[in-house]
């Protein structure tokens, strides 16, 4: 279970509250405007900002004082998920072993994940010789191997075209089912979280409101949803 | 957030170069007997600050036409003459020396000519040779941070200037350019010059015509007199301590890596640009031609002694390179990352030359240790001190971005110390770092300062074996001895930055 325990996070003159669990393996949609808060609540989890007050539990334990690369939680950044000047083998690699000293098994398992996300052969390969979609299987691939129970999604498809994008949320949703994470995806297209999302954050005013349901949130949307949807 | 060791690491370095720069200052200040000056330090003084003021205004004022004239025109070879413009810096300065004497010098093309014509000679000795050496060096540095300001104008401000029928774009969209990047380029040459020491070893000398530099090293070389040689280096590091923090306030311009990847554009000059790029491409081209030319015969011939001054100074800028890079790679790091104050200590040496230092350094081991037994040390040492500052600015800003783009990703995959070193750091900054060590190599190769102070009969560096030679007029073996000295300082140039090159690829 995920505990964000009366979390504040600030970034410059704006903070972002946060108080509520969520559940292991739940599907959830940060959804809000450009300038709420929705990256920084993912960067805060993914530690790479401290919080003013209060804690990040998972399962009890206290994520605050850790550091990214401890933390149970993999992210997928908008961009730059891949190392340009790496193979894809070395970049998955790194993900087994930041030193990239690699047992034979390790390369086995490498590959084995390039082929299960439809990438044989593309081991060396680098990111400049590959298409989008590729780019973003490839970058699944590397939080495939971290084999994290949280995965943080921060509009990594954005730059896609709607078919691609859908077809990578569907695989990814897939993934996650299949090993039961926990993901959380930043978004600011009402459709991404319908189709995604079995719950919804509403992130407004510095606040990130307690998870709702997807159905019951676009059934019944709060204010602040009307507000952002323009209903 | 910036890893621990590598903030402990780089803040341990730059108190070590803080300690070591303000520790040799403080060492000029103990030894100096008072703080009167003699008549002839006044001298010095003089001529320093007013060969410099002369270089600078003839380097910056010739180099507006000459990087308009290059920015306006396309012809063949234009690509090649940009490039040739880096060559100076590159240049050890005791070679370029000789190469303006064999044009410029008592039985030099030019003087040979104004014979043959009846007209009297002139002499190459003295202020306007002192000036004459040091437009050589900086008008292609200042050339080329103006064409980097001219090709930084948008192309659309020309066509709009076009289409608005403005009778010249000069006025209206190149003077603000010039107004913006002159004031730095002019600092960065105004302390270039201020520092000079082997032009004026060479081409100065003599109580009308000696640098301050010049005086330090005569004070303890000659006349065997630290407490006044502590005295005029402490007034040099005063005026380059001001210099700089004056120079602080401009953005200094890039004028090393830039200039070649915009076309032409702007209005032609026609045979006006021509005829200026002409006596550009003769002015530097004419001298390295004859250190070509001079040295060649007897390069074959050149004695032991000089091979085993080659094989030291090789090693000795190697080992100086290295220093400075690594230096310069753990600051930069740790700058971008937001350590504070490593910003300030790498920019530091800049407020001290070679020879203010290595006369603190001299001060400062005096009756432990004899000068010979550390000659090659101190150089290694002093010549990375000098050559940091440049490197740190040339890899700052790829270091910013890298940690700009890559670092989350990199702390979320654990990646740290020597592995992100290995698989992150090296090989996105492989290039940078190749073309800074290049420079920090041929710097180290060419100089002929500190050295000179320290260096014992049997401990010739290249440069101090191509001076020596030529001040015992064996003008020959010094020509081979120089060409083989600049084809040293460019190939570890070239090994370096094709190097850094090759492991971008």
């Amino acid at each position: 279970m995920l505990q964000l325990d009366h979390l504040t996070l600030a970034q410059g003159s704006f903070t972002l509250t946060a108080n509520w669990t969520l559940t292991k393996g739940a599907k959830l949609a940060l959804l809000g405007g450009s300038g709420a808060g929705k990256s920084t609540l993912l960067m805060g989890l993914a530690g790479f900002i401290a919080p003013q007050a209060g804690r990040i539990l998972w399962d009890g334990v206290d994520l605050n004082p850790l550091p990214p690369a401890k933390r149970p939680i993999s992210i997928l950044f908008r961009d730059q998920n891949l190392f340009p000047h790496l193979t894809l083998a070395q970049n998955l690699g790194l993900a087994i072993n930041p030193r990239l000293r690699l047992t034979d098994a390790d390369r086995i398992r490498v590959l084995a994940v390039l082929d299960r996300l439809g990438l044989t052969g593309f081991d060396q390969r680098k990111p400049a010789n590959l298409s989008g979609g590729q780019l973003g299987r490839a970058a699944l691939g590397r939080v495939l191997l971290q084999a994290r129970p949280v995965l943080l999604l921060d509009e990594p498809f954005a730059a896609l075209g709607p078919a691609l994008k859908a077809e990578l949320l569907s695989l990814v949703r897939d993934l996650a089912a299949d090993n039961g994470t926990t993901v959380i995806m930043v978004t600011h297209d009402p459709e991404d979280a319908r189709r995604f999302a079995d719950q919804v954050v509403l992130v407004h005013d510095g606040v990130a409101d307690p998870p709702e349901s997807t159905e019951a949130i676009f059934a019944n949307p709060p204010a602040a949803l009307k507000s952002y949807l323009g209903t | 957030m910036a890893e621990r060791p590598l903030q402990i690491g780089a803040l341990a370095l730059s108190a070590g170069i803080t300690a070591l720069v303000l520790g040799t200052a403080l060492a000029l200040a103990v030894h100096a007997k008072g703080l009167s000056l003699r008549q002839a330090d006044w001298s010095a003084l003089r001529f320093t600050l007013t060969q410099a003021v002369i270089s600078t205004v003839f380097s910056c004022a010739l180099a507006i036409p000459v990087a308009r004239a290059l920015m306006r025109n396309s012809f063949p070879g234009r690509k090649a003459l940009i490039v040739a413009m880096g060559a100076p810096f590159l240049l050890p300065v005791i070679v370029a020396v000789l190469g303006l004497l064999s044009i410029y010098g008592r039985s030099g093309i030019l003087n040979q000519t104004l014979q043959v014509l009846g007209l009297p000679t002139v002499s190459i000795y003295g202020l306007q040779g002192v000036v004459l050496a040091h437009v050589f060096f900086n008008l292609p540095l200042a050339t080329r941070m103006l064409l980097n300001g001219w090709q930084s104008i948008p192309a659309e401000r020309f066509r709009l200037a076009e289409t608005l029928g403005l009778p010249s774009t000069f006025r209206q969209i190149e003077l603000p350019m010039l107004a913006a990047v002159l004031p730095g380029a002019v600092l960065s040459i105004f302390l270039v010059c201020l520092t000079s020491f082997v032009v004026a070893l060479t081409l100065g000398g003599g109580p009308a015509a000696t640098t301050l530099e010049l005086a330090i090293y005569q004070a303890l070389r000659f006349d065997f007199d630290p407490g006044h040689a502590a005295v005029l280096a402490g007034l040099q590091f005063v005026i380059c301590g001001l210099a700089v923090t004056i120079a602080a306030r401009f953005v200094l311009p890039d004028g090393l890596g830039a200039g070649l990847d915009r076309a032409p554009q702007g209005p032609k000059g026609g045979a006006v640009d021509a005829a200026i790029l002409i006596f550009a491409a003769s002015f530097l081209l004419l001298p390295l031609a004859a250190v070509v030319i001079d040295g060649a015969p007897a390069l074959l011939r050149l004695g032991p002694a000089v091979w085993h001054a080659a094989l030291r100074s090789v090693l000795m800028a190697l080992a100086s390179a290295a220093l400075s890079t690594a230096a310069a790679l753990s600051l930069t790091q740790a700058t971008a990352a937001g350590t504070r104050w490593v910003e300030a200590a790498a920019m530091l040496p800049m407020a001290a030359s070679g020879l203010v230092l290595g006369t603190g350094l001299f001060l400062l081991t005096r009756g432990y240790l004899r000068p010979e037994d550390i000659a090659l040390t101190v150089t290694i040492l002093v010549n990375a001190l000098m050559a940091l500052p440049f490197l740190f600015r040339l890899l700052l800003p790829e270091a910013r971005n890298l940690h700009r783009i890559y670092d989350q990703l990199a702390q979320t995959m654990g990646l740290e110390g020597i592995a992100r070193l290995r698989w992150l750091t090296l090989p996105r900054l492989a290039r940078p770092l190749g073309l800074g060590s290049g420079l920090a190599a041929a710097l180290a190769m060419g100089d002929l300062g500190v050295v000179a102070l320290f260096a014992g009969q049997n401990q010739a560096t290249l440069p101090l074996m191509v001076q020596r030679l030529s001040g015992a007029y064996r003008m020959d073996e010094a020509a081979a001895a120089a060409l083989l000295l600049v084809a040293l300082s460019f190939s570890l140039f070239a090994f370096c930055d094709l190097g850094g090159r090759r492991a971008a690829a």
